[in-house]
């Protein structure tokens, strides 16, 4: 059988890739490495979606960032993942950080995009009094916004698969061909023969590129840490806090995310391994010490939970986006901040490409752009949460307390493609509260082995290796085994 | 077990009991004992007994019936108790609102979501236990790290075990019961690591958890790195300083599966802050007067909601006088309202209740903020005791009899633990 596009890369660049191809009469597959898709670098971001004071002209990024930026209103609404445009305030704690503020809005108006409004320090006070007092000035930008970036994976694959996509996860790719018959993708299970392949392998897309054939580029990883604060601090800001950048790195925000978190973050540091997720104590120390600074009410002790990502940054610094010298061989690289911001515009610029290069867009007549919107019981008043119980006593069934998450929605997200631990918990918040999922993990653990029909000690946390707990017989039978 | 599970919720109750736990069952047990009936207990977990049930080791008892018992057959006393009264007990259900006209909102799968009345209502959702982010340990994040809590359900309710070779980071007393309880399993414990120079749990457990099992306990050495990508591959610790900075040219590897954290608990106080209760920053539970009444009229707390207790015994009786005293509440029969201040004073990392009255007889709970050999208890200038070994890990109680604060005309008390002279 054959394909006529093969997707490498399961982020949220190929999850969209994959939804807008669906528009089409296509037939193509996403493979993707992991157990799930969303997992690598898009699932540890910072979730925003830039605005546009803050991109510079010229650049692939700025040109598919701002014209991603204005199609996140109407893909939530189709998909009903959480997002919302709360806006951004980069703030000037001097007259010459002022002066900077002021720059960034020429810039804006001589590439013809809304320039945002300076503000004095009163107008800054009012509007965000636990801002740190020494602030000047700020410049607010009404068109930044928050997403929740995993979320916008799952339902982009969800509303992909409904349209006709195919998707095998856990399934790495070990090498590409080309030949006569066009493209060969050797992977762990399968070879999958197709006309074209999109290389949206994220951090291992110039090891990809390099299997075709087709190495121009190179990706170094730039880590990034970001540290979760506990709920009760909702609210202490309303939109994400900026300090006035420096020539190399946006700096330390303070983010309220779409589910009420705040997050501070990220760091920025390049490092060697691909794989690399760990925090660090000196990260901390510098996220804390520069957050203290904006926001002063915020401390290390807030913390409830820290993660680490890994930035693809391509050698040319800016997106790598189009085809190569390998006939059909497509690359949707590099793909570092605003790739969150720019992924509906990047998912249209590809299938650009690959009409240019010969791909037939017949449109999809029974295409649908929606899909069934997960229940959120904590988003429901008591009285929409009494009418779901009367249907339904799962939905009054709570499993996690910290995020108020019901039986009914655990069981939903298993049947959404939820099949681990982490898989269950991006899916329905599940275990992200302040505890942390002590009380809930072995219950979802439960549900997930009911609902699958495997053993509890089968369940992993995301996927194999992350193995969670043993059978007492196993460990019976491994103890002549060296200790680990 | 004995268990109760009432089908039909009313919609108005002289009483709710929010957790049925030690707390909830004693201070349930409490109220109708004083003449307040029906009372609604609502629970989240299947069955009553709180955090009793998954403590399968013995200890409990030794105070309250005078005898040793396991958890579950200490829960398993109140239980036969509460079903001789007229104690409606909701589980699987879990509380989502109590606003400040006491209407408790709970969601189950039998009841939906219903709201209730309260006449007066008694907060007994115990606490939870601090987890690896509490403390940003650097490293990666793979399975294999959890609470020393959540280990034990795991092991003790569930039948799996946790991993192959564990080690323990933090001396409360849930990691102790666990080192022991992993190692009878005959999972591999590597250590117990602490970074204070002392022991946080009960020295009981000490001696019959870890010294007895020959399990070591590093004092004043700390986790700093955990490693691993998929699963737990191994733990960096390190030595700390006096100010609990960790020496990184003194650390060392270990390799292992699994670790779990046993760092403190923190009263569970979602509801307290929904209440808009006063919140004491020492016990980070709500602050209460001498009958266990918080800052917002007909709201009691008791238990480890109120304040970390080390031994199950307090906790009920506690929680006893909590019950009565809303009985008391309810049928108008409240005594005058406190008249002293309490104030932890050196070496005194908080005390309960934080009011006390001069008319009545008060026990006062209090926990120091580092070990003393001989020290000497002094409240003001009006009350003074002599106490032998005291230590964090354990609770000081003080029992006030009437008649001692006779001539103290203040509104305020100071509470010192001081090292004493030898005499």
């Amino acid at each position: 059988m054959r394909y006529d596009v093969v997707i490498i890369g399961g982020g949220v660049t190929g999850c969209a890739i994959a939804r807008e191809l669906m528009r089409y009469r296509v037939r193509a597959v996403l493979i993707e490495k992991d157990c799930d898709v969303g997992c690598g670098t898009s699932k540890a971001n910072s979730g925003i979606i830039h605005g546009s004071t803050h991109f510079v002209p010229g650049t692939l990024k700025w040109r598919l960032g701002w014209a991603g930026n204005q199609q996140w209103g109407r893909l939530s609404e189709e998909l009903g993942f959480g997002f919302a445009r709360i806006g951004d305030l980069t703030v000037a704690f001097g007259e010459d950080e002022v002066d900077q503020l002021r720059e960034f809005q020429w810039r804006c108006e001589r590439s013809g995009v809304p320039r945002g409004e300076l503000w004095g320090p009163e107008r800054v006070r009012a509007e965000e009094p636990n801002l740190s007092g020494a602030v000047v000035g700020a410049l607010f930008c009404p068109t930044t916004g928050v997403v929740n970036p995993y979320e916008a994976c799952f339902s982009l694959i969800e509303s992909a698969r409904r349209n006709g996509l195919e998707l095998r996860v856990d399934n790495p790719v070990l090498g590409i061909r080309a030949d006569e018959n066009g493209l060969w993708v050797q992977t762990e299970h399968e070879l999958i023969n197709s006309r074209f392949v999109v290389n949206a392998a994220g951090l291992y897309a110039d090891r990809v590129a390099e299997m075709a054939g087709a190495a121009n580029f190179t990706i170094t990883p730039r880590k990034g840490e970001e540290y979760l604060l506990d709920k009760r601090l909702q609210g202490i800001v309303s939109r994400i806090i900026y300090p006035c950048p420096s020539s190399t790195s946006k700096g330390v925000l303070v983010i309220p995310t779409f589910d009420g978190t705040v997050m501070v973050g990220p760091t920025a540091e390049e490092v060697d391994d691909r794989e690399d997720l760990s925090t660090t104590a000196t990260g901390a120390e510098h996220v804390f010490s520069k957050v203290g600074r904006l926001v002063p009410g915020i401390s290390e002790r807030d913390c409830i939970a820290e993660f680490a990502g890994l930035r693809a940054v391509s050698d040319t610094e800016d997106f790598v986006i189009g085809a190569t010298t390998v006939p059909g061989f497509i690359n949707a690289a590099g793909i570092q901040s605003p790739g969150l911001t720019a992924a509906p515009a990047i998912a249209e610029f590809v299938i650009g490409v690959l009409e240019t290069e010969g791909l037939a867009l017949e449109p999809n007549e029974e295409f649908l752009p929606g899909i069934e919107k997960p229940v959120q019981v904590a988003a429901l008043t008591t009285r929409e949460r009494q009418d779901l119980a009367a249907t339904d006593p799962s939905f009054a069934q709570v499993v996690c307390r910290c995020e108020l998450v019901t039986r009914g929605e655990v069981l939903d997200s298993i049947q959404r493609g939820a099949r681990t631990l982490d898989g269950l918990k991006f899916r329905t918040r599940a275990g992200m509260g302040r505890c942390q999922g002590a009380f809930c993990s072995l219950r979802c653990m439960q549900l997930l082995s009911d609902s699958l029909g495997l053993p509890f000690a089968a369940i992993t946390k995301r996927g194999e290796g992350s193995w969670l707990v043993i059978d007492r017989e196993d460990l019976e039978r491994r103890s002549g085994e060296p200790a680990p | 077990m004995i268990s109760a599970r009432v089908s039909q919720l009313r919609s108005a109750y002289p009483l709710v009991v929010v957790g049925a736990g030690p707390a909830g069952m004693a201070a349930a047990l409490g109220a109708t004992e004083a003449g307040s009936a029906p009372v609604l207990m609502i629970d989240r977990e299947p069955e009553p007994g709180g955090i009793l049930n998954q403590c399968i080791h013995t200890g409990f008892g030794l105070h309250h019936f005078k005898e040793e018992l396991t958890g579950p057959e200490y829960a398993q006393r109140y239980l036969e108790s509460l079903l001789e009264h007229d104690i409606d007990i909701s589980t699987d259900s879990d509380v989502v609102d109590v606003d400040r006209e006491r209407r408790v909102t709970l969601m189950s799968p039998d009841h939906g979501v219903r709201t209730i009345s309260a006449g007066a209502v008694l907060l007994c959702m115990g606490a939870r236990e601090r987890t690896r982010g509490a403390i940003r340990i650097p490293g990666t994040r793979p399975a294999g790290v959890m609470t020393a809590g959540t280990a034990q359900k795991l092991v003790n309710l569930l039948g799996y075990l946790p991993g192959r070779r564990a080690v323990i980071l933090g001396s409360g007393d849930i990691g102790l019961i666990m080192a022991r309880r992993l190692t009878l399993e005959g999972v591999e414990v590597c250590g117990v690591f602490e970074i204070m120079p002392h022991p946080n749990g009960l020295s009981r457990n000490i001696v019959q958890c870890l010294h007895d099992f020959d399990i070591p306990l590093h004092l004043s050495t700390t986790v700093v790195e955990i490693h691993g990508s998929d699963r737990v591959e191994r733990v960096t610790v390190a030595p700390v300083d006096e100010e609990t900075w960790p020496c990184l040219d003194k650390a060392w590897d270990i390799a292992c599966d699994t670790l779990l954290v046993s760092i403190g608990l923190i009263p569970e106080n979602e509801l307290s802050l929904t209440l808009g209760l006063r919140i004491d920053p020492l016990t980070q539970g709500p602050e209460v007067d001498s009958t266990m009444h918080t800052s917002r009229e007909g709201v009691f707390a008791a238990g480890n909601v109120v304040h970390i207790h080390d031994i199950v015994d307090y906790v009920s009786q506690e929680a006893l006088l909590a019950g009565r005293s809303a009985a008391a509440f309810v049928s108008r029969r409240m005594p005058p309202a406190d008249n002293i201040r309490l104030l932890p004073g050196d070496n005194v990392a908080y005390c309960v209740p934080q009011t006390i009255s001069t008319d009545r007889e008060h026990t006062i709970y209090l926990r120091v903020r580092h070990p003393l050999e001989e020290s000497l208890l002094r409240l003001g200038d009006v009350y003074e005791r002599k106490l032998r070994y005291v230590v964090p890990g354990e609770m000081v109680s003080l029992k006030l009899r009437p008649g001692v604060l006779d001539r103290f005309h203040g509104d305020a008390l100071r509470i010192d633990i001081l090292p004493r002279e030898e005499d």
